[in-house]
């Protein structure tokens, strides 16, 4: 490889020299992107907290126009929409992975795992689409309500959007349990599916948590088709019924007015204060999932 | 056979059930496109340009739109998210640093896509001076791409023999002779298919296109990097939900087109990853 003669070989070490430093540029440029993305919200978001007082923006009305920016009914709005999408989709999307991982025939995974995979790549706004056109006419017949574009549907949306996370992350976490915990399992007596509920499933459950709180990240910072299909109703979630009627995601509101309001005004700021918010709590869910990754490394054996 | 076996049973058709409860949805959604938007498919429909405020004539400008987007994705986004791969599987040892790096990597992943969008807006459209552009848009676009590539190509990378450098290194070659010529070609088909699952997400994407590159209606191709375009998923919004009356059949054939693009793009990728994965060496 290197040749024989010295200035070739020294030539060969500098080059050397400047890939490696330009590699590791690269390998830190994923840190200095975050800190850009953060240090631009607050730049533009900021002055926001400053000029508005705590209590118009902590209160429950959202009228730009009329210079009320509570964000209260966009946050619950949005947790709302997300909790209810998670309740769906874990008992749905462990389950599957249950099926996929434990049960199902060769040839069956071979047909889910490639379908799981279409549904993560079709496009939110496709979902949305869908969503306007086939659920929500859907839901506003079975359940007789006036809109179909309501918080349920939204979650619904959200739920199928969050479920192939969610069925992957699991899997690769029941995929983790060793074969001796089964065979043990197995060798006492019990039948399969004890096994897989008493045995596998509880020895996997820091990666279901993972999967769960990335389904999470993933359906609080889904914009078009919450967007699309929640009907956008900036009001306090806080009858029982919320759950079928119109509400508006934090997401949503970004979405739909940022193209139309005037650069530098309270109402711009706003919006990237509602930003500011976004990112914090997607930041805090992903580093909550992110622990066990970490904790890998340190403890042996089982995950 | 005991009252366990039942249960176990039971159990069993349960769960196929909700596996079926999942995956049916899948095949509707693709299935209700596929045929409602089949029939506004034609050759005008895909070169030429809409007119009467859209309700009528084609997607050309969105179609080029995405992929003048999807290209400048990819010009910017590979050369970083594949060196930084290079750098987490090759050089990085497990320190703190490293560790705030795979953190920062998981968070980027992270982030709302409309986030992405008021990022854009703040860093390339405003401060930059870019304006809202076809440049600013692939920028954005580029850096929600990048833990993707990153993620997918460390995995490749990893998974080529640590034998193979040793090998290397015992000729007498350097670490980057070792990755430029043997690692990174032997660890290409997982780049590849890792750069399409990327940019298929991009190409998908509306949120962060929306305050960064969307015309509503520009009946025109782009000319430079500095020019507003329409996209795909941005005019599919559009045509759904600020334009009345406009013709269902239109609206089912522009999702078409746009689902088409990612699922054939999701395509590639799977056939490239089953091809080497049985061809390779190790």
């Amino acid at each position: 490889m290197l040749k024989g003669d010295l200035t070739t070989r020294t030539k060969t070490y500098q080059s050397e020299a400047v890939i490696e430093s330009l590699i590791r540029v690269l390998g830190f440029s994923t840190i200095g992107f975050v800190v850009l993305i953060f240090l631009f919200l607050l730049r533009q978001g900021m002055p926001f907290f400053f000029q508005v007082p705590w209590a118009n923006f902590l209160g429950t009305r959202w009228y730009p126009t009329f210079g009320l920016f509570g964000t209260l009914p966009l946050i619950l709005g949005s947790i709302l929409v997300t909790l209810t999408a998670i309740v769906i989709a874990l008992p749905l999307g462990l389950a599957t992975a249950v099926f996929v991982r434990e049960v199902a025939p060769n040839w069956a995974r071979e047909v889910l795992k490639p379908l799981i995979e279409v549904l993560a790549g079709i496009p939110s706004v496709v979902l949305g689409f869908f969503g306007m056109n086939i659920v929500a006419p859907l839901v506003r017949t079975t359940l007789d309500v006036p809109t179909g574009l309501t918080a349920f549907t939204g979650a619904i949306i959200l739920a199928y959007m969050a479920l192939p996370t969610i069925v992957s992350v699991a899997e690769d976490a029941l995929d983790a349990v060793p074969k001796s915990y089964r065979d043990a399992g197995l060798a006492l007596g019990a039948t399969k599916w004890q096994v897989i509920w008493r045995v596998v499933v509880p020895a996997a459950r820091s990666g279901i948590v993972v999967a769960v709180m990335l389904g999470l990240g993933r359906a609080i910072g889904e914009t078009m088709a919450v967007m699309m299909v929640t009907g956008n109703a900036a009001r306090m979630p806080l009858t029982l019924d919320s759950l079928f009627r119109p509400v508006r995601t934090m997401t949503a509101t970004i979405a739909a007015e940022m193209g139309e309001v005037a650069q530098g005004s309270v109402h711009f700021q706003a919006l990237f204060g509602i930003g500011i918010i976004l990112f914090v709590l997607t930041f805090l869910i992903n580093l909550a999932a992110a622990r066990p990754i970490f904790q890998k490394r340190r403890r042996g054996g089982l995950r | 056979m005991g009252t366990r076996f039942i249960v176990q049973r039971v159990g069993f058709v349960m769960l196929s059930l909700i596996a079926l409860a999942v995956v049916v949805p899948i095949l509707v959604i693709v299935g209700v496109i596929v045929v409602r938007g089949i029939g506004a498919i034609s050759w005008e429909f895909l070169t030429t340009m809409p007119h009467d405020g859209m309700k009528a004539g084609g997607i050309l400008p969105t179609i080029v739109g995405t992929l003048v987007l999807t290209f400048g994705t990819a010009v910017a986004a590979i050369p970083v998210g594949v060196g930084g791969a290079i750098y987490l599987s090759e050089y990085a040892r497990d320190t703190l640093f490293t560790r705030a790096i795979r953190l920062a990597i998981v968070n980027l992943a992270g982030i709302p896509s409309v986030v992405y969008g008021l990022f854009g807006l703040g860093l390339f459209v405003l401060f930059l001076h870019f304006g809202t552009s076809i440049l600013a848009g692939s920028l954005t676009l580029a850096i929600m791409t990048l833990p993707v590539i990153i993620s997918t190509s460390e995995e490749a990378l990893r998974a080529v023999p640590t034998e193979y450098r040793t090998v290397i290194a015992s000729l007498g070659g350097t670490r980057w002779q070792g990755i430029h010529y043997i690692v990174l070609p032997q660890a290409l088909p997982g780049i590849i298919t890792g750069v399409i699952l990327g940019l298929l997400r991009a190409a998908g994407e509306t949120a962060p296109i929306l305050f960064t590159v969307s015309a509503f209606f520009l009946p025109r191709l782009p000319h430079s990097p500095f020019d507003r375009t329409m996209a795909l998923p941005y005019h599919l919004y559009v045509i759904s939900t600020q334009v009345p009356g406009m013709p269902h059949e239109i609206q089912y054939g522009t999702a078409l087109v746009l689902l088409a693009l990612v699922l054939s793009m999701n395509l590639v990728a799977t056939l490239i990853r089953g091809y080497f994965r049985r061809r390779r060496p190790w």
